[in-house]
């Protein structure tokens, strides 16, 4: 290919258009450039390059895995965190330089396909080709000095193989003077499916990015969460998503529950099971479903996982009055294995804005240094403690929007830690009165809460159904040889000689076995 | 759900099962080093004969502590209840009773005795660890990976692995082979084409057996961590692996490339593997914190 494509440029360089001489250098050199880049080296390194410029993506924390270690690398090194982001170390599989490597693996892919579409489309239309005039240069040679080869039996041979054969005979005799078989072409099919389908893969997985979406919603027993992009905590959706794209349902959390191990002592008191069971409304068709890890539920457009859990104590806070300014479950977040949890209240329509920082231990427990812990995941002997603040919580200033965390260098403590007062101490269904004349605070009763991740990929089916193909051609392409066999008569007997386009353990075998026909008795 | 009764007692005999069984793996070892030096220096056919026999003493230990080992893993699971590979330690005993296992059955289609030392030599390293490093009691399943994609993931992962590994024992011997080295030794081993031969042929079932792993594994991450790939420090690293032995496999075909250039892309290619199974597994962050440590 490359001689002839060499020849042709010589002779418009000398006959046709001199003067775009210039023009046929950027030409030739463009053509160089495809031709080093659909080269087996350049795609060999760039699969190494590629492998090693996915190792500082384990190394440093990424945004789109483990968003928390990003921020928490930044809080710790803050200088080598703007050098590192500068690098994009951060976000290894969406940088430029990632992307650069993959893409021109992938074009590099395509270019080197393409060419051979063509030559294994031709190859499965056309017959064997001749033996190389030396059949002795093949790495599997044998002769065979019979008076009369048996021809027939070794063409018998091939054909039962299943090899495509193609024969010569003497015009007068009718004799078989040339045998030409091949098989395997299914090795080449397979490479090429293998590598097109590869390039599926990566096209389905770039669509699925740009038209999915992924949601958080945290819902606590009772609660109905309806599938609007404002009911969602937080939403992540692709760059070609529609908002159209959320279907219309609901789906309420009913009860969530956890199976904990009391006769194992080896796993004592782990969780072995977590159930979200809820109800689900599509068009006015309510289902009871049950949610669990490892079996998200499917729902229209979009599928429900359960990710994780925790207590929602339902607190009531009343002014001096008896008005109610604050009610509700509110969500503590788990601290340790024994659910120790941890939540915030803010209550900014109170006459005096106050927040509390409350902790919740499902089975208290005192450590050696007085502090409570939780000895226990399961609410056996269930308590909450509140610390009180004071203070302007900056909420119309966008201060203390985050409703997990209470910002509280601003404020003044009133109850616990050094306030001098105590923290307060509620069970169940009791109520205490707020230090400072703030009114009461009543933990009314305890709800469990389940994080759920409502996520949605169309293209999740092509990317599955592409990998498989890919798997599939992979088997073909590694497992099927490919091997020419050429018997040909000579003066004084016959040689067979074979070529395989792999590592053919076989080939050996196969030509002995040509051979032992070649020397059968005729019938 | 009740959970299901573990069985402490059963679990010890399993661990001493595996101390038996490395016992035994340890002595095979001996015999067959032994048998390797010996052919190395004898002069005499007579002498490599005798040197074949302690082969196969070795041998036939090996497959007594490959058995061993097999009853040892197998309480193991029942024990637990479940399959028996669910943290490092499991996935050490595991791993090594397949390595051994396919090993010993290949040899029934190969002619690979030459790298029984080395074989069993790692076996013998990776029980050795797993005891020492690794071990924890029985314990049930945690939620995330009561998931029958457990059974198929993990165990085509484990045998890919031991395809890799035999591999990677030949690839080394070709590259030591293909040096200056005059050691006697040496002259012990197949030719350095057989050595390629050999190594391709391992590596491309380990391969396929890889890309398998990492498909099993995208279809269950999809269903318990909501998405397929997310570029968890272990996906990453399983790509890693999947990416230099497609460069591996590229290189076999590429002039230039072939050979000691390969088997090199081999070991690098193991040693990734390796590299994924312990220092991954213990100190990266990461989604896949199964190590039970």
């Amino acid at each position: 290919m490359a001689s002839s494509r060499q020849s042709k440029y010589k002779v418009r360089k000398e006959y046709n258009e001199p003067i775009e001489a210039p023009d046929l250098t950027v030409r030739s050199w463009l053509r160089w450039i495809w031709k080093q880049l659909t080269s087996m080296k350049i795609a060999l390194f760039l699969l190494l390059l590629l492998a090693a410029a996915a190792i500082p993506g384990s190394i440093y924390p990424q945004r789109s895995a483990d968003p928390n270690g990003v921020a928490l690398y930044f809080k710790n090194n803050p200088d080598l965190a703007k050098l590192l982001d500068s690098m994009q170390l951060f976000d290894v599989y969406a940088s430029s330089w990632f992307s650069a490597i993959y893409l021109l693996l992938f074009i590099s892919l395509i270019g080197c396909l393409l060419p051979r579409i063509a030559v294994h489309y031709r190859a499965l239309r056309e017959l064997p080709p001749a033996p190389p005039t030396n059949l002795s240069r093949l790495p599997v040679y044998k002769k065979a000095t019979t008076e009369n080869p048996n021809f027939d039996a070794a063409y018998v041979f091939l054909e039962e193989n299943k090899y495509r054969t193609v024969v010569t005979r003497d015009i007068d005799s009718q004799e078989l003077l040339e045998i030409r078989a091949e098989k395997g072409y299914l090795r080449e099919t397979g490479n090429l499916i293998f590598h097109i389908s590869l390039v599926g893969v990566l096209i389905s997985v770039a669509l699925g990015g740009a038209l999915s979406f992924n949601g958080q919603r945290v819902l606590v027993e009772g609660d109905t969460f309806v599938n609007n992009r404002a009911a969602y905590d937080s939403f992540t959706p692709g760059l070609l998503f529609n908002e159209n794209q959320l279907a219309p349902f609901s789906m309420r959390l009913d009860q969530f529950s956890i199976t904990y191990d009391y006769i194992n002592p080896a796993n004592y008191a782990k969780p072995l099971d977590f159930r979200a069971n809820v109800t689900t409304n599509v068009v006015d068709n309510q289902t009871q479903e049950l949610i669990r890890v490892n079996e998200p539920i499917a729902l229209p457009n979009a599928k429900v996982y359960l990710t994780g859990n925790g207590f929602a104590p339902e607190i009531v806070v009343r002014d001096p009055s008896g008005n109610v300014t604050f009610s509700g479950p509110v969500v503590f977040l788990p601290q340790d294995a024994n659910m120790t949890s941890l939540g915030v209240v803010k209550v900014p329509d109170a006459p005096k804005q106050f927040g509390m920082m409350a902790f919740f231990y499902p089975t208290v427990g005192k450590l050696s240094t007085g502090a409570l812990t939780s000895t226990h995941p399961y609410p056996f002997d269930p308590v909450m403690t509140i610390n009180v603040y004071v203070g302007d919580l900056g909420l119309e200033k966008g201060l203390n929007n985050n409703i997990y965390e209470l910002e509280t260098h601003s404020l003044k403590q009133i109850a616990g830690g050094k306030s001098g007062t105590k923290a307060l101490k509620l069970l169940p269904g009791e109520k205490v009165n707020l230090p400072g004349g703030l009114g009461s605070v009543e933990f009314k009763s305890l709800k469990r809460f389940a994080s759920l991740d409502i996520t949605y990929n169309p293209m999740d089916i092509w990317v599955l159904i592409t990998v498989i193909i890919t798997f599939f051609g992979l088997i073909l392409m590694l497992l099927i040889p490919r091997r020419r066999i050429w018997v040909k008569r000579t003066a004084t007997g016959v040689e067979v000689g074979a070529l395989a386009k792999s590592r053919d353990e076989s080939l050996e075998r196969i030509v002995t076995e040509i051979t032992k026909n070649l020397k059968k008795k005729s019938k | 759900m009740n959970p299901a009764l573990l069985n402490p007692e059963l679990a010890t005999f399993s661990r001493i099962l595996v101390l038996v069984a490395l016992t035994i793996y340890v002595i095979a070892f001996l015999v067959l080093a032994t048998s390797l030096s010996n052919r190395a220096r004898a002069t005499q056919k007579d002498q490599t004969a005798a040197a074949l026999r302690i082969e196969n003493i070795g041998l036939i230990l090996a497959g007594l502590a490959t058995v061993v080992h097999f009853a040892g893993v197998l309480t193991r699971g029942i024990a637990a209840h479940r399959v028996p590979w669910a943290n490092m330690y499991e996935f050490s005993i595991s791993g090594a009773f397949v390595v051994s296992a396919i090993y010993l059955l290949a040899l029934f289609f190969k002619d690979i005795r030459f790298i029984a030392t080395f074989v069993i030599g790692f076996v013998v390293l990776v029980i050795g660890s797993a005891n020492t490093l690794f071990y924890v009691q029985v314990e049930s399943l945690m939620p995330a990976l009561q998931d029958y994609w457990l059974v198929i993931h993990v165990s085509v992962a484990i045998l890919g692995t031991a395809f890799f590994t035999i591999a990677a024992a030949v690839a080394a011997l070709l590259i030591a082979k293909s040096g200056k080295s005059k050691s006697k030794l040496l002259k012990v081993f197949p030719d350095v084409e057989k050595l390629e031969k050999l190594s391709y042929q391992f590596n491309v079932i380990g391969f396929i057996l890889w890309t398998f792993t990492l498909i099993a594994g995208a279809i269950w991450a999809d269903k318990a961590w909501h998405r397929f790939w997310g570029w968890d420090t272990k996906e990453v690293w399983t790509f890693i692996i999947w990416t230099i032995y497609a460069a591996y496999l590229h290189a076999t075909t590429t002039r230039g490339w072939e050979g000691k250039k390969a088997a090199w892309l081999t070991l690098i290619g193991f040693s990734a593997v390796i590299f994924n199974f312990t220092i991954v597994n213990l100190f990266f962050k990461g989604l896949h914190v199964y190590s039970g440590l």
